[in-house]
């Protein structure tokens, strides 16, 4: 695995005869709360620029390894380094390089949003005047200009998160973590988001990003590692990781009961695995390896009698990639209670 | 599910130009870093003027009932009564706003803006030390409230407005150090409702079992035993000496030493259980 990264961005100090510096590298790091192994034993790399995204359900430990990394947690075990500069020995080094839009909101409710920013302007050393020409900035860049005067306690969810993201870049870090930015958006401002955190990563920033939506990572992500009960179970880049678990699902539904076992068998046939029933009678579903193979199916159906009434091409859900790398479904699929 | 009052959208070459000009200025020096915090903190007052209302309220009702109804029997009359009172139910009402100190502390743990905080590039320390700093302004406008209401009701301290102010200012070097009681706290209580309480139920005896309502003779005798030991009873004679010009460098010297005493055993406690990971 190691030896991807090394191919893939060894070159970035090609010119210097010093060893490529990595945003985050560790080795071996473990975090136990009593009998809870959070994080047990990760050796992670992530490079310097673009977005790396740590993907697993909850309770995952994907938190505790942010928070080990932005030093608000000591490490039982192992160490870690951010741009070289460990975070037990360090710990001045690595905040001054890195900024953590936690997993919920973190701003002062009771203050208004242009109060938040100039708070945290003030505290990265800004003058007075400067904190306040950079909160007008980024409210404005952020949408955020008319609540600006409000507290932050009668905002929105997407305010929040927004309001948020702009205050872990008041000073543009060089290394943002970002945990689960997204849960609980709606589409558009989940959207909006995806576009703060691109526009950082072509200003330079790197962005370790932990989501539990393989669809984010997907479509963020340069790299992804799988994360399960504090260990890395699978690291990659994204299409690696759904070439592993196949390109995705193939959802058919025929009109009536009888064709059933014609439809069973030709997708069998041509697809050349198992086919699953689905929780509507009618339906049926089978894992596709890549688009051509779902073509090839369609077009035997088509030749047969079998009668169609629907179908999908699902992308692989995180749950099946967790069912493929591990035999065992998510926690998250039932709390989340759908499939995609 | 679109947001009803959503502003207009971020636009991105904003974005852009927002995040290309966050360059890092040199990392404010501590005592910078203290007076943001203490700004935040007037911040605070002003978004929520009710926490100082709540905490006076109760004082100045004290105050005007025991002068009206107890005034006349305990003292002999009203205003004998309220030269005595007065520097009592001071002490009290800012004594117990530090409370809030340690439930501001667990508020900000639980909102995550604390470990925000814990990320900056700042002299650690001056995010408990500048919410101290101010609440320090905090006292001094409940002191102002209760003392004016005080010279309104006829209060004519001997000791003039310099026996006033000291008196003021040793309580607020007083309240200061009792307030790192409540932010070690803070970090130990899991939420700020059972903080409110374990407070209070250090607060009442405190307070209440001490020389500001009556006279510790009157007590029977097992009672003015804890009432003489009460750091609270030696804080109420120091402020009242002050405010009267009667004070001995001795009473004043023992609520210094107090003082001391609570910093140097309960800084260390907040800093570790603050350096200690959550
Ligand atoms: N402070 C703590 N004390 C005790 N246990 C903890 C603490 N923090 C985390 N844990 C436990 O460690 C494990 C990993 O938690 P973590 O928050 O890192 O997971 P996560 O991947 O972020 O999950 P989620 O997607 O739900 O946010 C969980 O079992 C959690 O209960
Ligand atoms: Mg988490």
């Amino acid at each position: 695995m190691n030896e991807i990264q090394q191919q893939r961005h060894g070159s970035i100090d090609e010119n210097s005869d010093t060893e490529p510096v990595y945003a985050v590298e560790t080795d071996g790091l473990v975090k136990h709360f009593g009998e809870t192994k959070a994080v047990d034993g990760v050796d992670l790399v992530v490079p310097a620029g673009g977005i790396y995204g740590l993907l697993g359900p909850n309770g995952a430990g994907k938190t505790t390894i942010i928070h080990l990394l932005a030093t608000l947690l000591q490490p039982d075990g192992g160490t870690a380094r951010v741009f070289g500069h460990d975070v037990t020995e360090a710990g001045d080094d690595v905040r001054s390089r890195v900024s953590l839009t936690g997993q919920f909101v973190s701003v002062d409710e009771d203050l208004t949003g242009h109060e938040n920013l100039v708070l945290l302007a003030k505290l990265l050393g800004y003058s007075r005047t400067g904190a306040k020409e950079r909160s007008t900035d980024l409210l404005e860049a952020f949408g955020l200009t008319d609540a600006g005067d409000r507290q932050v306690k009668t905002y929105s969810g997407g305010m929040r998160r927004r309001l948020d993201i702009a205050a872990s870049i008041v000073v543009t870090p060089e290394l943002l973590f970002l945990d689960e930015p997204t849960t609980g958006l709606d589409p558009r401002n989940r959207n909006q988001v995806w576009e703060i955190i691109r526009a950082l990563v072509d200003n330079g920033t790197t962005v370790l990003l932990t989501t539990q939506y393989l669809e984010e990572a997907d479509q963020l992500a340069d790299r992804i590692a799988v994360i399960d009960e504090g260990r890395i179970i699978a690291e990659g880049t994204p299409a690696e990781l759904k070439a592993s678990v196949g390109s995705g699902v193939l959802n058919i539904r025929v009109r009536t009961a009888e064709q059933r076992a014609e439809a069973e068998r030709l997708l069998g046939a041509t697809l050349d695995t198992s086919v699953e029933r689905g929780s509507d009678p009618l339906s049926r579903s089978a894992r596709v390896s890549n688009a051509e193979h779902a073509v090839r199916a369609f077009t035997k159906l088509s030749q047969s009698d079998v009668e169609i009434a629907d179908f999908a091409l699902g992308q692989p859900s995180l749950d099946e990639v967790f069912l493929e790398l591990t035999d065992r479904p998510t926690d998250a699929e039932s709390d989340r209670g759908v499939t995609q | 599910m679109t947001d009803t009052n959503a502003p207009a959208d971020p636009d991105i070459e904003h974005i852009q130009g927002a995040v290309a000009s966050g360059d890092r200025p040199s990392a404010p020096n501590a005592f910078s870093a203290l007076l943001t915090f203490g700004w935040r903190a007037l911040l605070k007052i002003k978004h929520l003027p009710e926490q100082l209302l709540d905490v006076t309220a109760i004082p100045i009702m004290f105050l005007l009932m025991f002068t009206y109804l107890f005034g006349g029997a305990l003292a002999g009359s009203t205003s004998v009564y309220l030269q005595e009172l007065l520097p009592g139910i001071l002490a009290m009402s800012v004594v117990f706003i530090t409370i809030y100190t340690g439930v501001t502390l667990n508020d900000d743990i639980d909102e995550g803006i604390f470990d925000r905080f814990r990320t900056l590039p700042i002299w650690q320390p001056s995010v408990i030390i500048g919410a101290l700093l101010g609440d320090a302004v905090r006292y001094t406008l409940a002191s102002t409230i209760i003392i004016v209401l005080g010279l309104v009701l006829g209060f004519s301290p001997n000791g003039g407005a310099f026996g006033v102010l000291s008196a003021v200012a040793l309580l607020l070097v007083f309240s200061f150090s009792l307030s790192w009681i409540w932010t070690a706290l803070g970090f130990v209580m899991r939420s700020s409702e059972s903080l409110m309480n374990a407070s209070m139920i250090v607060m009442f005896p405190l307070t209440f079992v001490s020389n500001v309502f009556v006279d510790p003779e009157t007590m029977p005798e097992w009672l003015q035993v804890f009432v003489d030991v009460n750091p609270f009873s030696h804080l109420v004679t120091a402020m009242r000496g002050l405010m009267h010009g009667t004070a001995t460098t001795e009473e004043i010297s023992v609520v210094l030493l107090m003082s001391a005493v609570l910093i140097i055993v309960f800084g260390p406690v907040t800093m570790h259980l603050f350096r200690r990971e959550q």
